[in-house]
Formats: C-alpha cells, sequence, structure tokens
C-alpha cells in the first residue's frame, strides 16, 4: 500500500516536471520521506535520483514539441555547481532561518510578477513562436 | 551572462534549500529572458538533467541515496512527465505562468512555516 502510494505521488511529481518545467522533487521528497521512511536528508538526496530520468524524458518530449533551447539549457546546468560553492557560502555567513526567509520573500516577489504578467498579457502568442 | 547568473541562483538555492533548480530556472528565464513560458520549462528540465546528475553523484558518494526507493518514485514519474508535458501543449502559455506563481506561493509558505 506504501508502494502504491510513493509510486502515485511519483507519477504526479512526473506531470507537475512536464507541466512546469520542474524535476519533481517537491512531490518525491515527502513520497520518500512519509511512505518509504527515509530520513529527509535521504529523501532529499535520493529525489535526486528520481529527478534524472524525469529532466531527460521531459527534455526529449518537450524537444519534439519545439520547446528546448538546448545549448543555453546545458550552459545553465553545466554552470550551476558555482551557485552550489557561492550557496555554501552564504550558508555559513547567514543563519539558516534568515535564508528561509529571504528565499520565501523573494519567491513571493517573482510569483506576483509572473501573475502580474500572466494577467495583463496581450492575446495568446502562438506555441511556436519564439520571442528572445 | 545572465545565463551564467541563472545557473548560478540555480545551483544556488537548491543547494541552500533542497529545492529542484526549476523553481529558479523557469521564472528567471521568463521574466529576464522572455522566453515563451513552453520554452523556459523545456529548457529549464535539460539544465535539470545536469543539475540532478551533479547532486546525485556529490550525494551518492555521502551514501544518501537509496537506488531502489528512488527508482520505485522515479519510474512512474517518468510515464507523468510525458503527460505532464503534453497537458502543457494544451494550455495556454499564461495559464502555466499562472500555476507556476501557484507553484511559487506554495513554497514560499512552507519555507516560512
Amino acid at each position: 500500500m506504501e508502494y502504491l502510494a510513493a509510486a502515485a505521488l511519483g507519477y504526479a511529481g512526473g506531470v507537475v516536471g512536464g507541466l512546469l518545467g520542474v524535476g519533481g522533487g517537491i512531490l518525491f521528497v515527502p513520497a520518500l520521506a512519509i511512505f518509504l521512511d527515509l530520513s529527509q536528508l535521504e529523501a532529499e538526496s535520493t529525489s535526486l535520483l528520481a529527478i534524472i530520468p524525469v529532466a531527460i524524458v521531459g527534455t526529449w518530449r518537450q524537444r519534439r514539441y519545439g520547446n528546448v533551447r538546448l545549448r543555453e539549457g546545458v550552459l545553465i546546468g553545466i554552470l550551476s555547481p558555482l551557485g552550489v560553492i557561492a550557496g555554501v557560502l552564504v550558508a555559513n555567513a547567514v543563519s539558516q532561518r534568515t535564508l528561509e526567509v529571504a528565499f520565501a520573500i523573494l519567491l513571493i516577489f517573482v510569483s506576483a510578477q509572473l501573475a502580474r504578467r500572466a494577467l495583463s498579457a496581450p492575446a495568446e502568442a502562438p506555441p511556436s513562436s519564439t520571442r528572445r | 551572462m545572465k545565463l551564467g547568473l541563472i545557473a548560478t541562483a540555480a545551483g544556488a538555492f537548491s543547494g541552500l534549500f533542497g529545492v529542484g533548480g526549476g523553481t529558479v530556472i523557469v521564472p528567471l528565464l521568463i521574466l529576464w529572458l522572455a522566453y515563451g513560458e513552453r520554452e523556459a520549462t523545456g529548457t529549464s528540465l535539460a539544465a535539470i538533467i545536469a543539475i540532478a546528475v551533479f547532486a546525485t553523484i556529490a550525494q551518492g558518494l555521502h551514501g544518501n541515496v537509496d537506488v531502489a526507493k528512488g527508482l520505485l518514485v522515479g519510474i512512474p514519474a517518468v510515464g507523468g512527465v510525458i503527460g505532464g508535458a503534453a497537458l502543457q501543449q494544451r494550455l495556454p502559455e499564461r495559464a502555466v505562468s499562472l500555476i507556476f506563481a501557484v507553484l511559487l506561493l506554495g513554497i514560499a509558505t512552507e519555507l516560512i512555516l
């Protein structure tokens, strides 16, 4: 039963990943921690493994739909370890709580920007249009 | 230049908060680089491949990755991502932005609580 629930949450995480371009970890982590008895650290780490096939297949599908700028995406991916180093430096300088609240405020701001832009957008552009 | 900043932000936030890089990459591609929603999400998935591979190797070396349980969640998720990507093609782009805005509010709430 737990296995079924974990698999169902995994499926749902994949749907969110395909729809929104995220890895799906937002649902994988609770699936692993609650239904498969992993600690929070193990769940977050194992979630990363589950994200790999999702990202590969999701990229393949979106490329078929004409929605992937492969060169830019790969560049972001291979440069991201720079950010991990920066993150460690920041984490050592500022308390975790301060970071959480600061990041939450940033997300609320970004969320408002996205919503405002979407609600004020003119007529829908065709899916194949490229804008730069 | 902006791509480098987006990469750095994605790496930093995923390392600090355990959120996937996509949470950061998708809105930045839309708001900074004027990507369409579909393009932003597709390109984000391509970036996440490398990010997840690097991070899995790092965590695996620390012995924190349970391969069997990861596959139990990850294999059904592959079916989900195919469905999610197909669903996205039928939605207006602004709907994708709005759903993403709700996701960010949810994550913000979880961080504060």
